[in-house]
């Protein structure tokens, strides 16, 4: 089968003036088959958003290949990059900042219906039983996003990524500015929508917490600076990590 | 616990209504000031243009408010008549270089790369030059007159609203609901004018509310110099330098027109204050 995102060689160096260059990401190459959910774990700088932001192309990468769903995106722009993000959509980690401050979160939700040519009207609804799906009532369409809380806000985030039924789905740390309780709530609605969607929506989740990915992923890549360290299920990583890095990590939610 | 809670929310919502008590008041004052300068004509109690020798220099009293100046001319008739000229140019200067400068400033910090690099470096050009001396040398060149005036402050002022807006947007860029914008399929029409405009508008606005004053002055200098409104016209900020010999045996006539500009200016800065108060969306709620 066609994997989903295949992604070869993928590099990012940043440069600053007056610093030497900065390798953020280092030749890394893994692929995503439809309805998997691909863990990316790592701490604080380790490089996932970059990874991300290419993958999303709201970053230029060094070097490198990107493919989604077989057509190469790694140097699209304009049109044909507005139609590759009908394959793929992202939740981001700051809820509340990533819904425009000056519109409704029904207006976020429903700006990719709109932009894909659906009648206002149309769209009116189709936002309401998306946030239905996931568990906001219809008149979370009419609130700012400073008028609602974190959780609710990334559901919302959630119906708003799903509005275009992608087949990627990229979770940066979607649950990370969350509390404890409301984590679980999103990742069970993440869980939810995976097994109702007919299992071809593929997630991409990146988290910095084992346990979390432990309990949704079936395969896992462990990031340490720039670099995939160690791959495998989350049974073997936590039972088997055999880089030093991973055993660290794993040492300290033990 | 909502014993605690109760005074700061009771001071949050009177700080919301005062907000919207300022905006109303001063948008009040505001217009009314503008319908003066729409209706002066018909506000006048004396013909501004009419000279009256026998009753020159005569000081304030009850028939002429602001007394009369050396033509015996009514100054509160003048002033009123002033207001068309001086608020209407003024207005309309600050409403080019706002939109001339924002539009500039986006363009650059949406598209970046080398178009933003020029236009940039050729801002900077104009800001090194001083500013009210280069005015002169375009209004010269152009040869006076009220709209050469306009010309030459628009050129030397757009760049500050240029480069508010690139840095406004520059830091939009970055922001998530950008990103979500654009991953939402949005093409750069759609996200300037729906996202990054409206978020960027409020303190744009009110550093053009807040340089509606400047502006005034600066048409009035150059007024002064013979580069903008010419006398017989009557334009607060050639009145007062017309009137400025004989500031000490007739000062009226100089603070009337002064008086009407500081009026005004306090206005619209106060106007501009609140603006930005509220169109910050964290102080409105719901
Ligand atoms: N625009 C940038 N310019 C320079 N360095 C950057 C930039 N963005 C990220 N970095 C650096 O790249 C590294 C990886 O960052 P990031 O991908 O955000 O990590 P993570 O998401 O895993 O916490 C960090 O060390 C960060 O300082
Ligand atoms: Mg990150």
């Amino acid at each position: 089968m066609e994997p989903v995102l295949k992604v070869e060689n993928l590099t990012k160096v940043f440069t600053r003036k007056g610093q030497p260059d900065y390798t953020a990401v280092n030749h890394i190459s893994f692929e995503m088959s439809p309805g998997e959910c691909l863990g990316l774990i790592g701490e604080s700088g380790s490089g996932k958003t970059t990874v991300v932001n290419m993958i999303t192309r709201l970053l230029d990468s060094t070097e490198g290949r990107i493919l989604l769903g077989g057509e190469d995106i790694t140097r699209l722009s304009g049109k044909g990059l507005r139609k590759a993000y009908r394959e793929m959509q992202m939740v981001f980690q700051t809820p509340t900042d990533s819904f425009d401050p000056r519109c409704t979160l029904g207006d976020g939700i429903g700006e990719s219906l709109r932009n894909n040519g659906w009648s206002r009207k149309a769209a009116k609804d189709e936002v309401v039983r998306l946030l239905e799906v996931c568990g906001l009532s219809a008149d979370f369409a009419g609130r700012y996003p400073h008028q609602v809380s974190g959780g609710q806000c990334q559901r919302a985030a959630i119906a708003r990524a799903l509005a275009i039924r992608p087949k990627l789905l990229i979770c940066d740390e979607a649950t990370s500015s969350l509390d404890v309780t409301i984590q679980q709530e999103i990742i069970d609605l993440l869980n939810e929508l995976r097994w109702t969607k007919g299992s071809d929506l593929s997630i991409l989740f990146i988290c910095h917490d084992i346990a979390l990915v432990q309990q949704f992923c079936e395969y896992v890549l462990v990031m340490y600076k720039g670099d995939i360290v160690e791959q495998g299920t989350p049974g073997e990583i936590i039972q088997d990590p055999r880089d030093p890095y991973t055993k660290r990590l794993i040492a300290s939610i033990l | 616990m909502s014993t605690r809670n109760e005074p700061t929310v009771r001071i949050q919502k009177i700080k919301k209504d005062t907000i919207k008590t300022r905006l109303i008041i001063f948008g009040a004052l505001a217009l009314i000031l503008l319908l003066c300068s729409v209706f002066c004509e018909h506000l006048t109690p004396y013909d501004p243009y009419l000279q009256d020798l026998k009753n020159a220099k005569a000081p304030p009293s009850l028939e002429h408010l602001f007394g009369t100046d050396r033509y015996g001319r009514d100054m509160l008739s003048r002033v009123i008549v002033g207001s068309k000229t001086s608020i209407f140019s003024t207005l309309l200067l600050v409403g080019i270089v706002t939109v001339l400068g924002t539009m500039v400033g986006v363009f650059c910090g949406w598209h970046g790369k080398w178009i933003d690099t020029v236009l940039m470096r050729i801002s900077d050009m104009f800001l090194a030059f001083p500013g009210l001396v280069f005015a002169m040398a375009v209004a010269g060149v152009l040869g006076g007159g009220l709209q050469n005036a306009i010309i030459a402050l628009v050129a030397i002022s757009w760049p500050k609203y240029a480069r508010i807006a690139r840095s406004q947007t520059l830091a939009q860029k970055e922001t998530p609901y950008l990103k979500a914008a654009r991953l939402s399929g949005s093409g750069t029409w759609k996200i300037i004018f729906k996202h990054i405009l409206p978020n960027i508008v409020g303190p744009i606005l009110v550093t053009s509310m807040l340089d509606i004053g400047t502006m005034m002055m600066e048409l009035a200098g150059l007024s002064f110099l013979g580069l903008g409104a010419k006398p017989p016209t009557a334009e607060w900020g050639s009145m007062m330098s017309d009137a400025r010999s004989l500031l000490s045996s007739v000062p009226w006539v100089t603070l009337a027109p002064g008086f009407a500009i500081f009026i005004s200016v306090m206005i619209f800065n106060l106007l501009g204050d609140t603006i930005r108060d509220y169109a910050d969306p964290k102080s409105r709620g719901r």
